[in-house]
């Protein structure tokens, strides 16, 4: 099977941020993202999602390396600080390469 | 102690011995989704039945305590407490805003003694929900006014959940009247105090959850999240006596008053000012006020109308 390499970004972080999340993911210009409701914990505590104040959220975006780095240094410079928040990258192969 | 406050106590020893129950994140959701509805309509289908001119004034009252709650709560919070800005107006926003769940418990302890009250209070509810949210965000952001992005945090904190479902049910209870609300009244009003029982089941989970959080911020916050609330609960049993509301509505005053928001305000606050640490003002909202009213709050703040009362 034929393989495009493109990046996945994961940005795992309070369910609070979720709008502007999407906001930013669609203004850096990725085609598309996927959210998930997700616990756990960290250097914040845990994250038991029991009520509003405790849910956390994972979005994952495929995208051109280029975007996804821009995407993560946005987010890192505006919300990494007061917020518990989790970033990685990692390669994908897509099938259909001009979907992302 | 009313049976609903036991299934609070019982959720507190589950979490407390480890226990593995979890209700569902969807049943929280939907439980507190028909609380705010049925206490919105069953105030609505009352305020229907009471002239404006009645309610306005006692309305606008209302809303000037929710405006200098936190403004009292602010100074004990910087200076005795010695907590930084942000967190000091977080934590004042937390308690100028309401629990809507301790009025509902509230509620149940005026009804089972038969104690009258102004069946039109969830309007004031409603209304105690905001003023201090944004009193909060204004002591916290007082120097730099220009950043904050107020149309924003308009549609956060007057579009949040509670709002939109209690405000929802008061327009709706409004609009039908008691005959329009009838066919609904098995679900609305004959279930609620089931499915408040099921909800403070949860709350106790939560609420003992959260006391771990204090932990670590000494024992200034604990003695805040009692002392507080008592303070605050004779501000609104005061206003309640001098606006001439019934015991019960007087009672039910004193017990918004004292109440905590852990809804509405969470929400607002960590977006407004995200250099709060809400684990403080959670902690204290949840882990010690939000205890602290429904096993020993209510019953003395019921003492501190009838005193105030006569």
């Amino acid at each position: 099977m034929n393989t495009h390499p493109k990046q996945l970004l994961v940005i795992i972080g309070e369910a609070t941020l979720e709008k502007f999340l999407v906001r930013d993911i669609k203004g850096f210009g990725a085609h598309g993202y996927t959210i998930a409701e997700v616990r756990g914990g960290g250097e914040h505590g845990t994250r038991d999602a029991e009520w509003e104040g405790s849910r956390s959220i994972r979005i994952e975006v495929v995208c051109e390396e280029a975007v996804a780095e821009k995407i993560a240094e946005h987010v890192i410079a505006h919300y990494a600080k007061n917020f518990s928040l989790s970033l990685y990258v990692s390669q994908v192969g897509v099938i259909r390469k001009d979907k992302y | 102690m009313d049976p609903v406050v036991l299934f609070f106590v019982l959720g507190v020893v589950a979490r407390l011995v480890k226990s593995d129950l979890r209700l569902p994140e969807a049943l929280y959701e939907t439980l507190s989704i028909y609380l705010l509805l049925a206490i919105g309509l069953k105030g609505g289908v009352e305020l229907a039945k009471h002239p404006i001119g009645t309610v306005a004034p006692q309305a606008m009252a209302i809303v000037v305590m929710g405006l200098l709650l936190p403004l009292l709560a602010y100074p004990i919070l910087r200076f005795i407490g010695r907590l930084n800005n942000f967190d000091a107006a977080a934590i004042a926003a937390h308690y100028g805003s309401v629990s809507v769940v301790t009025f509902a418990v509230g509620l149940a302890f005026v009804t089972k003694r038969g104690i009258a009250y102004e069946e039109y209070m969830p309007l004031f509810v409603a209304l105690l929900e905001v003023p201090g949210i944004i009193v909060g965000i204004l002591l916290a952001r007082l120097h730099t006014l220009k950043s904050v992005h107020w149309g924003e945090l308009a549609r956060e904190i007057m579009f949040g959940k509670s709002v939109v479902l209690l405000v929802g049910g008061l327009c709706i209870g409004w609009l039908a009247g008691p005959q329009g609300i009838d066919p609904m009244r098995g679900l609305f009003f004959d279930l609620f105090k089931g499915v408040l029982a099921l909800f403070l089941l949860e709350m106790g989970l939560v609420a003992a959850s959260r006391l771990s959080d204090l932990k670590k911020s000494g024992p200034f916050l604990i003695g805040f999240g009692v002392v507080i609330p008592v303070l605050f609960s004779f501000i609104g049993a005061g206003l309640g006596a001098l606006l001439g509301l019934s015991l019960g509505g007087t009672t039910l005053l004193a017990v918004l008053a004292a109440s905590a928001s852990y809804i509405a305000a969470p929400a607002a606050i960590r977006i407004a000012v995200p250099e709060a640490n809400p684990s403080l003002s959670i902690g204290a909202a949840l882990g010690i006020t939000f205890p602290f009213n429904l096993t020993l709050g209510i019953p003395l703040y019921f003492e501190i109308a009838k005193m105030l009362h006569k």
